[in-house]
């Protein structure tokens, strides 16, 4: 069902954990569908994402987008991150099944609520970057008796 | 993989080497189709009416009222669709659980959609219906009763006895979902009024593809299967030799083996319950702590998700099943764990273990102390698990 690269990112996650005095911390998802991605960025004063940690509640997708999406928003500028799409992060991981799409859409958005919060207590405005809902629209095929 | 410790046994079994060789002489040696004239028929037919036998002792039936079929799931469809068709000038409700299957929750969708209605009767935060509302839910339109005999996912048993009962006290049918049941613990259909009953046997050792549907000797219920006129009219289609035979001896192994299986299987069963729910935190056991299956176990571990510890339980060769919503296509948990009134996010947390007369102390040892690593593990990744630790610091 899973790619060798989601497996090798679920089992061996990239940058788990926390980062006290975060520059930017965004949580997105909730519980009720099953998963919740927490992501922490530690941003310097040029701009560039020096470290991320995330903590995510979830499936093996969930786990191994938010360790991809890091790997790729680490060492970038903010501008770049904000280019990490959940595509990119799906690529990176050759391939979702199709159930698990809205993982991936799951990193983009924690990616943007971290950079959003980093924005909000750094009083700056990220050029292209929109506050992001805190929940995840449900993709559900329809169910067929 | 060195090993597989296998503990799924309610998703399916596997066929037993008795049951197998019982089986194989149907392939190659006696395949003639029993419905033929000539004596080389004679031996299939004979085999057919020696399982028909066997799966009717265990569960005190007649033989001429065991039909097969192709499993649990053509059982329950006939068993609803022909009552509704047979009892229509009766009436059109339909009395069941918010916990069955989805062969009978699907089925039962279905006939609301031609006009049936249907009561769908809550269940205790143990996953026991409550008899009260049972007879409070009876109305002079109620045509049928299907109550499972016992849950596939958190293993819980229904009071079918009393269901039995009431059901007989007021003129309605009585059918049971008996899929995980038959084989595995008593069922006497007439001590516990049974009407119809659904079995399937690759849930105990028999070979996939191959069921049974008890229906008691006078109750008129139509064919499902339209064509030949095997199972005494009632079911069309060339008998599945091998399979049935496959099933009688299983159906036979189990008669004979009950009383030690079921000591064995809750032995070992509540050597798991009592270790997880000791020596890991934030857990809580689903399903009634005694009256349920010898072989199920289904726990709820907080701050987890449930596909995320069967990856890692499969890493080590440990085969299981949640009724987290990642490991079925919609976003929505298992409604059994939903109807026992767990929130989404518990609901999502749960792991069933199913044993087989084959599991081992040993095993349930090793896998125990896999499951604390696995568990700390997921946790230490969990934001829900952060929060909570946090919470309690300032708390």
């Amino acid at each position: 069902m899973y790619s060798e690269k989601v497996i090798d990112h679920f089992t061996n996650p990239r940058n788990v954990g926390e980062i006290e005095n975060a520059s930017g911390i965004g949580t997105v998802g909730n519980a009720k569908c099953g998963d919740i991605m927490r992501m922490y960025l530690d941003i310097d004063e040029q701009g560039v994402i020096k470290d991320v940690k995330f903590k995510t509640f979830g499936c093996g997708a969930a786990v191994a987008t938010s360790s991809m999406a890091t790997e790729l928003v680490k060492g970038k500028t903010v501008q770049e991150a904000l280019t990490v799409t959940n595509k990119a992060v799906m690529e990176a991981l050759d391939g979702l099944p199709p159930v698990k799409v809205h993982c991936s859409l799951l990193a983009e958005e924690a990616i943007h609520a971290a950079l959003w919060d980093y924005a909000e207590k750094s009083h700056i405005v990220i050029k292209g970057l929109e506050k992001p809902s805190d929940d995840i629209a449900e993709i559900v095929g329809d169910e067929e008796y | 993989m060195d090993r597989i410790i296998y503990l799924d046994n309610a998703a399916t079994t596997q066929v037993s080497e008795a049951v197998l060789n019982e089986m194989l002489p149907f392939f190659r040696q006696t395949y003639s189709n029993p419905s033929a004239i000539y004596s080389f028929a004679e031996e299939s037919k004979k085999a057919i009416d020696k399982a028909r036998t066997q799966a009717a002792q265990l569960i005190g039936a007649k033989p001429e009222e065991i039909y097969f079929t192709g499993g649990g799931s053509e059982s329950d469809n006939w068993a609803l669709k022909a009552a509704v068709e047979a009892y229509s000038e009766k009436g059109k409700h339909i009395i069941t659980s918010k916990i069955e299957h989805h062969a009978i929750l699907h089925t039962c969708s279905y006939l609301e959609k031609l006009g049936c209605e249907i009561t769908y009767l809550d269940v205790d935060e143990n996953g026991k219906i409550s008899l009260d509302e049972l007879r409070n839910a009876i109305r002079p339109d109620t045509i049928l009763i299907t109550i499972m005999t016992a849950n596939n996912e958190i293993g819980t048993i229904e009071p079918i006895a009393e269901i039995g009962k009431i059901a007989h006290e007021n003129g309605i049918l009585f059918h049971t979902d008996a899929v995980q049941a038959y084989g595995h613990i008593p069922i006497h259909v007439d001590r516990m009024q049974i009407d119809m009953l659904s079995a399937s046997g690759h849930k105990f050792n028999a070979p996939k593809g191959v069921g049974i549907l008890y229906i008691r000797k006078g109750v008129k219920i139509r064919s499902f299967i339209h064509g030949g006129s095997q199972e005494r009219n009632r079911r069309a289609g060339t008998s599945n030799v091998p399979s049935i035979v496959g099933l009688g001896k299983a159906a036979q192994i189990m008669e004979e083996t009950m009383a030690e299986r079921i000591q064995q299987e809750t032995e070992i069963r509540d050597h798991l319950m009592k270790r997880v729910l000791s020596e890991i935190p934030y857990t809580r056991l689903n399903g009634h702590p005694t009256d349920r299956l010898p072989n199920n176990v289904n726990f709820c571990f907080q701050f987890i998700e449930g596909e995320s510890l069967l990856i890692l339980l499969d890493q080590i060769g440990v085969c299981a099943s949640s009724g987290s919503a990642c490991t079925s296509n919609s976003l929505d948990p298992s409604h059994v764990l939903l109807a026992i009134g767990l929130p989404h996010e518990i609901a999502h947390g749960s792991l069933r273990l199913t044993l087989s007369e084959e599991t081992t102390l040993a095993e349930i040892d090793f896998v125990v102390d896999e499951l604390k690593k696995i568990i700390e593990r997921l946790r230490n990744m969990s934001p829900l698990y952060e929060d909570f630790i946090k919470n309690q610091k300032r708390g």
